[in-house]
């Protein structure tokens, strides 16, 4: 168990060194290929204004003329030790992690970053609570009566759920709950947990049901497909033969089996939401990553861009490991091999 | 009465393309400390039958008629969850595959310690305790260690020892066991009969053998039950099924079978064709197409289903051909050849 | 028989499984799947090749039809050194060695009709039929059994045991030399078992086969076998013709392999002498030093514990791996005798 642990561990650095790279190659490394010099690089760095050779100088201290590797090296220093940048007008730190300074405000990212993330975890966190209990038991209680009135219901409702995109359910239930009855806040509103918790839910009510509704819909389809399986294996007929009472056959035994897959999906799935719930924040006009990415790219703001996309990947890096080791704790079969 | 008494069972399946009649009248019993060996090959609906005892097909899609007595009380009509109060606890089953038939995601203990508590209140220390007892009971070293093992950390052998102690947790009175040695290999079939041949002497329960082989049942069964096509058509003492066999499908069985225990023949005597499937099973005698002799019934062996009548030497056949042209068949035709082998 | 050259000819194979442990992935073991076997097989004979999971028959089957790469020792066809040979030279030899496998049904594609599925080898091997390809497979599959119109079915409208017949007749297209049927009937029910066996005679007589049968049932392996090799733990502990393996086998293992065969005869269990042996076979990643048996074995001295027995033929033939074998006179009579009634 122990050297599956350390190799998973290890396997998980290995992924974010690799991101790291890929990153770096298509922030910089690309751009110079496709023919941008080291003076266009630089010049997005010290504005319009300057003058040729204030863009040579600028370009040769942040190190646009030095080969790749060191490049390299020194951006990755500043994620893991922090950076000196030199414009010229003087040596600014940067503390670790540094992802650079955002073009447009000139702040480092990372704060900017930080700042975003209680929203998206808020959505992302309430909205998977809701998902995964929904799903899951509308999956459960699917395959157990399938080919009833439920079943067909649920599962039409989850295929409408599935190819429903998010700005159309997002927006539809703002007109309707929100403009029209005036039931849930309108967009935009946001209210940290440490404020007001009872006003943080209110106002994310809507959010996180358009969210996991999405999400629920896969689920609840993939619960019913395990369950439909999993209750036809020979150890479910064993249990019922013990004389287990139906509940603990379908939840201890059935269940239990038919989780697994939903576990992987779910660790994806939730590393994904946690990098920013690009969709549902933008229709909500929530401050989270997601809408941050948004005006990062419309803003070409490149550092931003950076910081959020490597920042997602980690995310989804971790919410994979963490998975893998509860795959190992939850079927011990995983242990050996 | 018996202990199990199971008269004119019927277990059948509505399905789109008709009824699958899995078990279609069958009448049998058993007492305590004896054994019955059902037989037959796929599709007989010898499987079926093991879980309708159990009452497991109960609540689905199966339409069940006829009874089931266990020790005075009546099962097919019973309320599932009374049903359910005797299973595990007064009838216990011994399935095939001991490494399907185990959660993969729980240990060994853990699902003996389960199958106990359900109709024992007891802690889970003493239920641990029973659990370590009975793993030594049926054989497996250092049952205090084991107990904690996974199924796939068990060989094929012990799993099955598990298995069975799984099912005697309870103290059971009816014992089915479902093909119990056919995952495993001859050395251990061996042990795991032995096994189960010296608990049900300790134990004094009845049991019931299903099985393909019929090696197996001559090892262990006091009584034989020969299924084809969700019928009984052979059924009686042991020793008369083997030497005194009156219906042409057990003779087919016998000669299919090459064995160890004569000199080799040249070829061995197969059944033509192939067992029926139970949504389209023959008219008339459900074997008469495969049947040797189906053209000595003067055409009833298509049209009437034969009865299952009581030989004078008092087990039953459901057979068209007159008695004694059944007798001198065996005696001049079949026998002689069997035994040459 | 023994004067003619070999067919096949397997000298001291060997193949090892690497297991790998650790962050690393270092190689810590070796499974010793096969571990040095050495066996011919002469033409138009039958050697059957039995023991119990995990001995390593299988694997010895994909050894001489070179589906898997010895790690060691040569394997010789036809006096062809083929041992090492890469898969573009090994194609022309898959017609004249061929393998049929245990399941039928997961051994055929279900997407592509019966004529396809016979007609392939013909097509990959890029031969010329005289009247084209449908007629040369309609003749196969009357051959084998199945009506020629059935051309165009697809395998799921096939029964296990016409399934196992296709299965037959796709390997007999190209008129191979040498046949390795890796547990050829036990998917089949018993009546069909006896079907097939009898097929796969008649198919050596006419057209002159060699077959390699691996087989678990020693019944089945009896009946079909000229010669018999038992396998245990990747070692061959005895070869002998059928005849003296059965009525007198010299291994212990052997003796107790057939003792431990159920024989379908209710009154014969009550005399047989028969031989447990104690717990199951340990794993081939870490088997018993020197005579692998000796864990088990009720004869073991010291010197099975430090002393590998080799395996030596005697005059009469018989070849056997044991220091101490069952070859007195004595022992044979009674086993002999056992075996008869």
């Amino acid at each position: 168990m122990l050297t599956y642990i350390i190799r998973r561990l290890i396997g998980a650095i290995a992924m974010l060194i690799v991101i790291s790279m890929v990153t770096f190659g298509i922030f910089f490394v690309v751009p110079q290929w496709a023919g941008s010099s080291p003076e266009a690089m630089a010049s997005r760095y010290v504005g319009r204004a300057a003058t040729p050779e204030t863009v040579h100088l600028v370009a040769q201290k942040l190190g646009f003329y030095d080969p790749v590797i060191v490049q390299y090296g020194r951006f990755a220093k500043g994620i893991v030790a922090g950076a000196e940048y030199d414009y010229g007008a003087g040596v600014e730190q940067c503390p670790a992690p540094c992802f650079g300074y955002s073009f447009i405000s000139g702040q480092p990212v990372w704060p900017d970053l930080l700042d975003r993330m209680p929203v998206t975890f808020s959505l992302a966190i309430g909205a998977a609570l809701l998902w995964v209990l929904g799903g899951v038991s509308v999956g459960v209680i699917s395959a157990l009566r399938r080919g009833t009135f439920f079943d067909r219901l649920s599962m039409g409702t989850a295929l409408a759920g599935v190819s429903l995109p998010i700005f159309f359910t997002g927006m539809l239930s703002l007109v309707v709950f929100s403009y029209g009855l005036g039931w849930t806040p309108p967009g935009g509103s946001w209210t940290d947990f440490t404020e007001n918790p009872a006003q943080w839910a209110f106002n994310l009510l809507l959010p996180w049901i358009t969210l996991a509704f999405l999400f629920a819909a896969t689920y609840a389809r993939l619960t019913r497909a395990g369950m439909l399986e999993t209750m036809g294996e020979d150890y479910v007929r064993t249990a019922r033969a013990k004389g287990l009472s139906e509940r603990d056959v379908v939840v201890k035994h059935g269940l239990r089996a038919a989780l697994t897959p939903i576990l992987t999906l779910f660790g994806i799935d939730f590393g994904l939401l946690i990098g920013g719930a690009v969709l549902t924040e933008t229709t909500y006009t929530l401050p989270g990553l997601g809408q941050f990415a948004i005006l990062a790219i419309r803003n070409q703001d490149l550092p931003q861009v950076m910081g959020v996309v490597l920042f997602a990947a980690c995310f989804v890096v971790v919410a994979s490991l963490i998975v893998d080791l509860l795959y190992a704790w939850v079927d011990p079969r995983v242990r050996l091999s | 009465m018996s202990f199990l008494d199971v008269k004119d069972l019927k277990i059948h399946f509505p399905t789109d393309d008709g009824v699958v009649k899995s078990v279609d009248g069958l009448t049998f019993g058993l007492e305590r400390g004896q054994t019955l060996g059902i037989v037959g090959e796929s599709g007989s609906g010898k499987s079926v039958t093991s879980l309708g005892i159990l009452g497991l097909h109960k609540g689905g899609r199966a339409k069940i008629s006829g009874e089931i007595w266990l020790d005075g009380e009546e099962l097919v009509s019973a309320p599932a969850e009374q049903v359910r109060g005797l299973r595990g606890k007064k009838m216990a089953m011994i399935f095939q595959d001991p490494l399907s038939s185990m959660h993969p995601y729980y240990t060994v203990g853990h699902q003996i310690i389960e199958a106990y508590r359900i109709h024992n209140a007891v802690s889970k220390q003493v239920a641990r305790k029973h659990a370590v007892d009975l793993l030594g009971r049926v054989g497996i070293p250092e049952p205090g260690k084991r107990v904690d093992s996974y199924p796939h950390e068990f060989s094929g052998g012990m799993r099955q020892r598990a298995m069975i102690a799984m099912a005697l947790s309870c103290d059971p009175e009816l014992l089915i066991a479902d093909e119990p040695t056919t995952a495993l290999d001859v050395t251990v079939q061996a042990q795991i009969l032995d096994l189960m041949r010296d608990l049900q002497r300790e134990f004094n329960s009845a049991l019931i053998i299903i099985t393909h082989d019929l090696g197996v049942v001559a090892e262990l069964a006091d009584d034989i039950l020969v299924m084809y096509g969700g019928k009984c058509v052979e059924y009686g003492k042991t020793d008369e099924i083997f030497y005194n066999p009156e219906h042409p499908y057990t003779w087919g069985l016998l000669g299919s079978m090459p064995r160890l225990d004569r000199e080799p023949t040249e070829r061995l005597l197969p059944i033509k064709g192939s067992p029926p499937s139970l949504i389209n099973v023959p008219p008339g005698c459900a074997f008469h197409p495969r049947c040797p002799y189906a053209d000595r019934t003067e055409g009833r062996a298509s049209t009437e289903v034969p009865d299952l009548a009581p030989t004078e030497r008092g087990h039953l056949v459901r057979c068209h051909m007159p008695r004694t042209e059944r007798r001198s068949l065996w005696e001049n035709e079949i026998k002689p050849v069997l035994e040459t082998q | 028989m023994s004067e003619n050259e070999p067919l096949l000819s397997v000298r001291n194979v060997e193949k090892h499984f690497p297991v790998t442990a650790g962050l690393f992935k270092k190689q810590v073991a070796a499974v010793k799947a096969v571990d040095g076997i050495s066996f011919d097989v002469f033409k138009g004979e039958t050697l059957g090749l039995v023991g119990e999971s995990g001995c390593g028959k299988s694997t010895t089957g994909r050894l001489v039809t070179r589906l898997l790469e010895p790690t060691g020792g040569s394997v010789e066809f036809e006096g062809r050194d083929i041992t090492h040979l890469s898969q573009g030279k090994l194609r022309p030899l898959r017609r004249d060695m061929q393998m049929i496998f245990q399941d039928p049904y997961s051994s055929l594609n279900p997407r592509h009709t019966v004529g396809a599925i016979v007609g392939a080898p013909f097509r990959i091997q890029g031969v010329r039929t005289e009247n084209g390809v449908k007629k040369a497979v309609q003749d196969i599959l009357a051959l084998v059994g199945l009506n020629p119109e059935h051309y165009n079915r697809y395998p799921h409208e096939f029964s296990g045991g016409q399934r196992q017949r296709i299965g037959i007749a796709r390997t007999l297209a190209l008129k191979p030399k040498l046949i390795i049927a890796d547990e050829p009937v036990s998917a089949l029910d018993v009546s069909i078992q006896a079907q097939v066996v009898n097929l796969l005679e008649d198919l050596q007589k006419e057209l002159d086969l060699t077959y390699v049968v691996i087989a678990h049932d020693l019944s089945v392996v009896r009946h079909i076998s000229d010669r018999v090799a038992v396998m245990y733990l990747g070692k061959i502990v005895e070869i002998a013709d059928r005849k003296r393996l059965y009525s007198s086998p010299m291994h212990p293992y052997t003796n107790a392999l057939l003792s431990a065969v159920p024989v379908p005869d209710p009154k014969a269990r009550k005399e047989r002498e028969r031989i447990r042996l104690k717990g199951d076979v340990p794993s081939p990643l870490n088997p018993p030093p020197a005579c692998r048996f000796h864990t088990r074995c009720w004869k073991a001295q010291e010197i099975c514990k430090t002393v590998e027995p080799p395996l030596e033929t005697l005059a009469s033939g018989h070849s056997v791996a044991c220091h101490f074998p069952e070859n007195a006179p004595v022992a044979a009579a009674t086993a002999g005798e056992a075996g008869k009634d």
